[in-house]
C-alpha cells in the first residue's frame, strides 16, 4: 500500500513535469500548493497557466479515469467471478460509442469538444448496462452472473451495430468517431474534472465499502447467501457504482481500454487475490498507470499526440497474451 | 429444545415436486441422516431449510419461523456445507475460514478480535493450523473437506447442515470426517443434519435416519428400523443383504443378481 501511493505520487509529479516547457519540480509543488490554498503562486503568469490550466487537470483527470477503469474492473471480475471482466463488459463501451456516434452525425456543430457528446456518451453507456442487467434479470436470479454477461455481450453487438448503420450513412463522420474511440485526454480542463470526480468518488466509496464481501461472492452466490450475504442486492451496488463511474469516464474521455484488466490482474499477482486489498490498490495504482500512459501518449510523437487508447493497448494487450498463457497454465 | 421442526414442507423445481409435504422435528443435540436414491430430495431438503430455495409450509429453526428470519439472522443459526463447495483458488485457508464470520459483521463491518479467535479455534478444532496461511487451491480433497467445516464451525451456527460430507473421500478420510463432526457435536452442542449415500455409514454416526423416496418422507427410525432389506430393495431398486455385525452395527451389502 505505501508503495503503491508512492508509485501515484511519483507518477502524478512526473506528469506535471514533462511538457515542453521545464517548470521545475519545487515550483510546481509550491504553485499547486499556492493554488489549492489561495495564496500567491511563484510561477510566471505564462508558466502558471501552464500548470493550472493545462498540465494538472490533465494529469488529475487521467488519474481519475485510470483509478475508475482498473477499480471498475477488479469489481466486474469481482461480482461475476470472471478474471476477463472489464469495465465495458456489460455494453458501456458500445452504448458510448453508439451516443458519441449519434452527436458527432447528427450534431455535428458541437463536435468533438462541445457540451453533448459526453453527455449522449454518457446517457448511451448507462443505458446500455441497465438493457443488459434488465435482459440478464429476465432470465431469472438463478441462471447466475453468466446470464449477465451474455445479455452484456448481446447489448454490445446490438449496439455496435446500431452504432455502425449511422456511420454507414454519414461516411464523413467516420474519422471524427474514430478519433473518439481511441480514448484522449486532450481537451481536457478543469470542467472535464468536474464532471467526472463527482461519480468517480462516490463510485471508488462505495467500491472499497464492498471490498469484503466481494471477497464472500468468491464462493459462488448460493454459498455466500448461506452465509447471510444478499447476493443480489451486493452485485446490484456494485455494479451501478462501477458502471456510472465507468460512463462519467467514458463521457470524458472515449474507450480507453486494458487499463480495467491490466491492473487489477498485475496487482493480483503481486498481493494476491483477496479483494480487500486489490480494490484500494487498483484505484491507486490505476491511477498513476494511466497517468504515466498519459505521458507516453504525448511524448513520443511529439508536438503530435497518440491516441491513449492506444499507448495502453500497446502495453496491455501483450501483457494480457502472457497472462493467458499463465493462468491457462496454473489452471 | 427442538432445533429444527419441518411442517408440510414441499418444494417445487422447474415444475416438478422435489420435496413433498416433508415434516419431521429434529432435538437439540441430535444427529439427523437424511438417505435416499438419487433425485430423492435429500439435497433440495437441506436448501429448503437453509433458506436457499422457496417452499411451501412451515420450517421452524430453533423455534422461529425461518420465513421471519433475515438472510444472516438464518446464517447465525443454521451452517451449510454443500458438496461441492466453490473452492476460490486465490484464498489462503485462513481468510477463507474467515469469511464463516460473515453472518456475525454488520454489511459494511470488519472482523474484530472475537472473530480472529473463532477462527483460530476452527482451524485448531479442525487440524488446519499447520495449512493456515496455504492457498486453498493448493489443497487435497479431505483437506479442503476440513476447510469448508471449519468455515463452517467459524461461523458458530448451532445447527449444522451437511451434505454428502463424504462423497469425494477414500475410506481413511471418510471416517475421520465423520469422526470429528461427531466429536464436534458433543464439544459444542451441535445439531448435525446430513445427507448420506453411504448407508453404513449413516446407521454408524446418525442417531435416527430419514429415508426420502420422490420427495416423500417414507420411513423414519433408528438403524435397526430403517435399514431393512424390505425397505432398501423398495426404495432403492438395489438387491442387497443386511448384517447386523458386531463392532460396526448394520452393514448394508450388495448382492449380484447373476452369479
Amino acid at each position: 500500500m505505501p508503495a503503491a501511493l508512492v508509485f501515484l505520487a511519483a507518477a502524478l509529479l512526473v506528469g506535471v513535469l514533462v511538457g515542453p516547457v521545464h517548470l521545475g519540480t519545487v515550483n510546481i509543488v509550491r504553485a499547486t500548493f499556492a493554488h489549492v490554498f489561495g495564496l500567491h503562486s511563484p510561477l510566471s503568469g505564462p508558466d502558471d497557466a501552464i500548470l493550472w490550466q493545462l498540465r494538472l487537470p490533465r494529469v488529475i483527470l487521467a488519474a481519475l479515469v485510470g483509478g475508475t477503469l482498473a477499480a471498475a474492473g477488479a469489481s466486474y471480475q469481482g461480482v461475476f467471478r470472471n478474471p476477463l471482466a472489464d469495465p465495458y463488459l456489460l455494453g458501456a463501451a458500445a452504448g458510448a460509442g453508439l451516443g458519441a456516434t449519434l452527436v458527432v452525425a447528427y450534431a455535428p456543430s458541437s463536435g468533438l469538444t462541445g457540451d453533448l457528446l459526453p453527455v449522449a456518451a454518457f446517457v448511451g453507456a448507462a443505458s446500455a448496462v441497465v438493457l443488459a442487467y434488465v435482459l440478464g434479470r429476465s432470465a431469472g436470479a438463478a441462471a447466475g452472473p453468466a446470464a449477465l454477461v451474455l445479455a452484456g455481450v448481446t447489448i454490445t453487438s446490438f449496439l455496435t451495430a446500431l452504432q455502425t448503420f449511422v456511420q454507414q450513412q454519414h461516411v464523413d463522420t467516420v474519422q471524427e468517431v474514430y478519433s473518439w474511440l481511441l480514448g484522449r485526454l486532450a481537451t481536457s480542463g478543469w470542467r472535464d474534472v468536474g464532471i467526472v470526480l463527482p461519480y468517480a468518488g462516490v463510485a471508488w466509496i462505495v467500491i472499497i465499502a464492498h471490498r469484503r464481501l466481494l471477497d464472500v461472492l468468491a464462493v459462488g452466490d448460493e454459498e455466500a447467501a448461506s452465509l447471510g450475504v444478499n447476493v443480489a442486492r451486493v452485485r446490484l451496488l456494485v455494479v451501478v457504482a462501477a458502471t456510472i463511474a465507468t460512463a462519467a469516464a467514458v463521457a470524458v474521455s472515449g474507450l480507453i481500454g486494458f487499463v480495467g484488466i491490466i491492473v487489477p490482474h498485475t496487482i493480483r499477482l503481486v498481493v494476491g487475490g483477496s479483494y480487500r486489498l486489490l480494490l484500494p490498490l487498483s484505484v491507486i495504482v490505476g491511477a498513476g498507470f494511466l497517468v504515466l500512459a498519459d505521458v507516453i501518449a504525448r511524448t513520443v510523437m511529439s508536438p503530435a499526440e497518440l491516441p491513449i487508447g492506444v499507448v495502453t493497448a500497446f502495453f496491455g494487450a501483450p501483457f494480457f497474451a502472457v497472462l493467458l498463457r499463465t493462468s491457462r497454465r496454473t489452471a | 429444545m427442538t432445533a429444527l421442526a419441518l411442517d408440510g414442507v414441499s418444494v417445487r423445481l422447474g415444475g416438478a415436486q422435489v420435496v413433498d409435504r416433508l415434516s419431521c422435528v429434529v432435538e437439540h443435540g441430535e444427529w439427523i441422516a437424511l438417505i435416499g436414491p438419487n433425485g430423492a430430495g435429500k439435497t433440495t431438503a437441506l436448501r429448503a431449510i437453509a433458506g436457499l430455495v422457496d417452499f411451501e409450509g412451515r420450517i421452524s429453526v430453533l423455534e422461529h419461523d425461518a420465513r421471519a428470519l433475515a438472510r444472516n439472522q438464518l446464517a447465525r443459526r443454521i451452517a451449510l456445507v454443500p458438496q461441492v463447495p466453490l473452492i476460490p483458488g486465490h484464498i489462503t485457508v485462513r481468510g477463507y475460514v474467515l469469511l464463516g464470520r460473515t453472518p456475525h459483521l454488520g454489511y459494511f463491518g470488519t472482523e474484530r478480535r472475537a472473530d480472529q479467535h473463532a477462527v483460530d479455534a476452527a482451524l485448531e478444532q479442525l487440524d488446519l493450523v499447520p495449512f493456515a496461511q496455504r492457498r486453498l487451491d493448493t489443497l487435497s480433497g479431505g483437506e479442503r473437506q476440513r476447510a469448508t467445516l471449519a468455515r463452517a464451525i467459524a461461523q458458530d451456527a448451532p445447527v449444522l447442515l451437511l451434505d454428502e460430507p463424504t462423497a469425494a473421500l477414500d475410506m481413511g478420510r471418510q471416517q475421520q470426517v465423520l469422526e470429528i463432526v461427531d466429536r464436534l457435536r458433543t464439544e459444542r452442542g451441535l445439531t448435525v443434519v446430513s445427507t448420506m449415500h453411504d448407508l453404513t455409514l449413516a446407521g454408524q454416526y446418525a442417531e435416527r435416519l430419514l429415508l426420502l423416496d420422490g420427495g416423500r418422507l417414507v420411513a423414519a427410525g433408528n438403524a435397526d428400523e430403517v435399514l431393512t432389506r424390505a425397505l432398501i430393495t423398495e426404495h432403492y431398486g438395489a438387491e442387497v443383504e443386511v448384517v447386523d455385525s458386531p463392532g460396526s452395527g448394520f452393514v448394508v451389502v450388495p448382492v449380484r443378481r447373476t452369479q
